[in-house]
């Protein structure tokens, strides 16, 4: 009797797949190839068009200079995404990613400036290093405060973190006014709010410290995410929280240390932020979150939980800001930008779903 | 036909009561299962079956009465207290994470870490460990069309999901299975298949109770069934002693089993 089951199951195997199949199985197993393939392709194009036909300015493209900005571009983007992509791993959203690193940044900035400077007289003037330790914790502490009412009240992280841009946009404006810290009013602290930003030459490229500490964040995350019990759990909260309650993983903890971990992440990225940009400004990025959930969706991470690799968010960043440099330095609109990635991120939607019915 | 044997339940229950608000889940019911055998529990909708199998899994925690497991009494606030006394169970609902490969599933919830610092200090997980585990505990089972540990559960069809949940409580040196309707979302073959592997895992020593509503199936594999009806037990009788329509009777209340008729002591 078990003879005959264990054939036809066998069998099931055995049945031969179409091209489509194997392309369906390979984006499933591999869920970054689709955009790895779509930057690639974009890498191609920008640089054949650069080369070979007279585009705009597209000739810069492919040089070390425009590629070194490009690189030193996908900073802020770049780490805000990784507390994005595990965020949505656990089939959360956060849009209040941007408020946070805002706030966090205007704490370290008016931390670190003399009273002078500084829209909180009584505590500036304050070792630098001490003032970016402390915006990171209020950041993660930000972050911990999604996290708390979405377990707590068992809200849609949609609606808590939808209140929470607002609050901490508008705790922003109340507690540091609107007034953005330039790169010299640091002064002496200068050299530690804005060390993201210092370059350095490798060859004919140039890398900034930021960019270094991106990366590092990426392999990190990524090592935590695939190599440890806390990561696997991270990934089976988003894909079943009641099979994962029933499995022994204690869901609620789960999730609020997923949103303390985006916060700190966050935190760091509103270091990189200052560094990058040269100056803290409460007005920075506002369309921050929405770039940030549309690299992580093209890097091919599941909107619905689950599924999903950092390597793939990093990609996704490339593809934003190689779109961007490429279509201006052809010449085009930025509407044009706009166009493509709205194209791009239903495309991916719709790959997600394709792959999602996988079936072997 | 009761037999006369000192063997003691592994799993026994004492005047166990549930309610939810005024629904009575449980009223004053009975429970024995004894080391090595098929229970099957059979009743009508309602009947309380799942409430006390969740009673006993750590699902639920009873208003009154004892459970006590290898004579020892216990009080489980979580499954993962059930657990951890040998007591594990198959969901209906087979509580798999479909985007995890196997072995995370099989984990899933008790990851084992690296040796050493990477695994005290960088938390590693031991993955190849955890696959060799799991290759084996599934070979062990028969279970062996599986093409790939790595490969994700949402992959696999209904009957070799099943299977994983069920070598997944087979593996961690239980005592206890519990299995809520493993049979019903599958087909003639793969229902075969699961049967198979309830009658291994017996042979291996466990301790199964399997709820089910196919009484075929429950002839097949039952040392004895336990009758639950309106929140207690109605009778214990085993395959040879009744018919499926005597049991379908008692279920009903059609038929009662006076207490010497019934098979409260063990049969194996
Ligand atoms: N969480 C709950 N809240 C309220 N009532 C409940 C709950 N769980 C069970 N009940 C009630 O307790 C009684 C026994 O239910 P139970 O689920 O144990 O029955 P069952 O024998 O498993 O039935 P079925 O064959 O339909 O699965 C039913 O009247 C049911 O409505
Ligand atoms: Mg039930």
């Amino acid at each position: 009797m078990s003879e005959t089951a264990r054939t036809t199951a066998a069998e099931e195997f055995a049945n031969s797949a179409t091209p489509m199949q194997k392309v369906q199985h390979a984006l499933h197993r591999y869920p970054w190839l689709s955009p790895l393939i779509v930057l690639v392709v974009l890498i191609v194009i920008f640089a054949i068009l650069g080369f070979g036909f007279d585009v705009g300015s597209l000739e810069n493209f492919a040089k070390p200079a425009t590629i070194s900005l490009m690189l030193q571009q996908t900073v802020i983007i770049g780490t805000l995404a990784v507390a994005q992509t595990i965020v949505i791993l656990t089939a959360g959203i956060d849009l209040s990613i941007g408020a946070i690193m805002v706030f966090g940044q205007m704490v370290m900035a008016n931390l670190a400036v003399s009273a002078t400077a500084s829209n909180v007289t009584f505590m500036a003037g304050q070792n630098p290093y001490l003032a970016v330790i402390i915006g990171v914790a209020v950041a993660t502490l930000a972050g911990g405060v999604n996290g708390f009412l979405i377990v707590r009240f068992n809200l849609p992280p949609f609606i808590v973190t939808l209140g929470t841009l607002s609050i901490f946009t508008a705790l922003t404006l109340i507690i540091f006014k609107a007034r953005t810290i330039q790169g010299k009013e640091f002064e002496g602290a200068q050299d530690v709010m804005g060390i993201m930003g210092k370059d350095f030459q490798i060859g004919p490229f140039g890398f900034t410290i930021g960019l270094v500490v991106m990366l590092i964040v990426y392999v990190v995350m990524a090592y935590v995410l695939r190599g440890t019990a806390w990561g696997t759990h991270v990934y089976a909260v988003g894909d079943d929280p009641t099979a994962a309650e029933l499995s022994g993983i204690n869901v609620k903890r789960v999730l609020f240390s997923v949103y303390l971990t985006a916060g700190f992440i966050i935190g760091i990225a509103g270091w990189i932020t200052i560094g990058r940009l040269g100056s803290a400004s409460p007005n920075v990025a506002p369309e921050i979150n929405l770039e940030t959930i549309t690299a992580v969706v093209i890097g091919g991470t599941s909107l619905f939980g689950g599924r999903g690799r950092l390597v793939g968010t990093l990609i996704g960043t490339f593809i934003i800001i190689i779109l961007d440099f490429g279509l201006s330095l052809a010449g085009l609109d930025q509407a044009y930008r706009v166009l493509a990635i709205g194209v791009l991120v239903i495309s991916a939607v719709a790959v997600d779903q394709w792959i999602r019915k996988v079936k072997i | 036909m009761t037999v006369v044997t000192s063997a003691q339940p592994i799993v026994q229950g004492k005047d166990l009561n549930k309610s939810f608000g005024r629904v009575i889940g449980l009223n004053n019911c009975q429970f024995e299962l004894f080391p090595g055998e098929v229970l099957a529990v059979v009743g009508d909708n309602g009947a309380g079956k799942s409430t006390l199998i969740k009673c006993i899994s750590g699902a639920h925690e009873v208003d009154s009465g004892k459970i006590f497991v290898n004579n020892q009494e216990v009080s489980f606030k979580s499954t993962h207290d059930a657990r951890s006394h040998g007591v594990e169970t198959v969901y209906q609902t087979l509580a798999v994470a479909p985007a995890l490969d196997i072995s995370e599933n099989l984990y899933l919830g008790r990851e084992v870490r690296k040796k050493g610092i990477l695994g005290k200090v960088f938390r590693s997980l031991d993955k190849k460990h955890m696959r060799e585990v799991s290759t084996k505990s599934l070979s062990d089972l028969g279970v062996l069309t599986v093409q790939s540990i790595t490969q994700t559960v949402e992959t696999l069809s209904g009957g070799q999901r099943q299977a994983v949940a069920v070598a997944r409580a087979g593996t961690f040196g239980s005592q206890v299975v519990i299995l809520d309707e493993p049979t019903a979302a599958l087909g003639v073959n793969e229902s075969a298949r699961v049967l198979q592997l309830i009658k291994d895992l017996r042979d291996r020593g466990m301790s199964i109770i399997l709820i089910s509503h196919n009484m075929p199936q429950v002839f097949d594999v039952a040392d004895r069934i336990h009758i639950q009806r309106l929140g207690r037990r109605a009778a214990v009788v085993t395959p040879q002693s009744h018919t499926m329509n005597d049991v379908v009777a008692i279920m009903t209340g059609a038929m009662t089993v006076p207490e010497e008729e019934q098979q409260l002591a063990p049969v194996r």
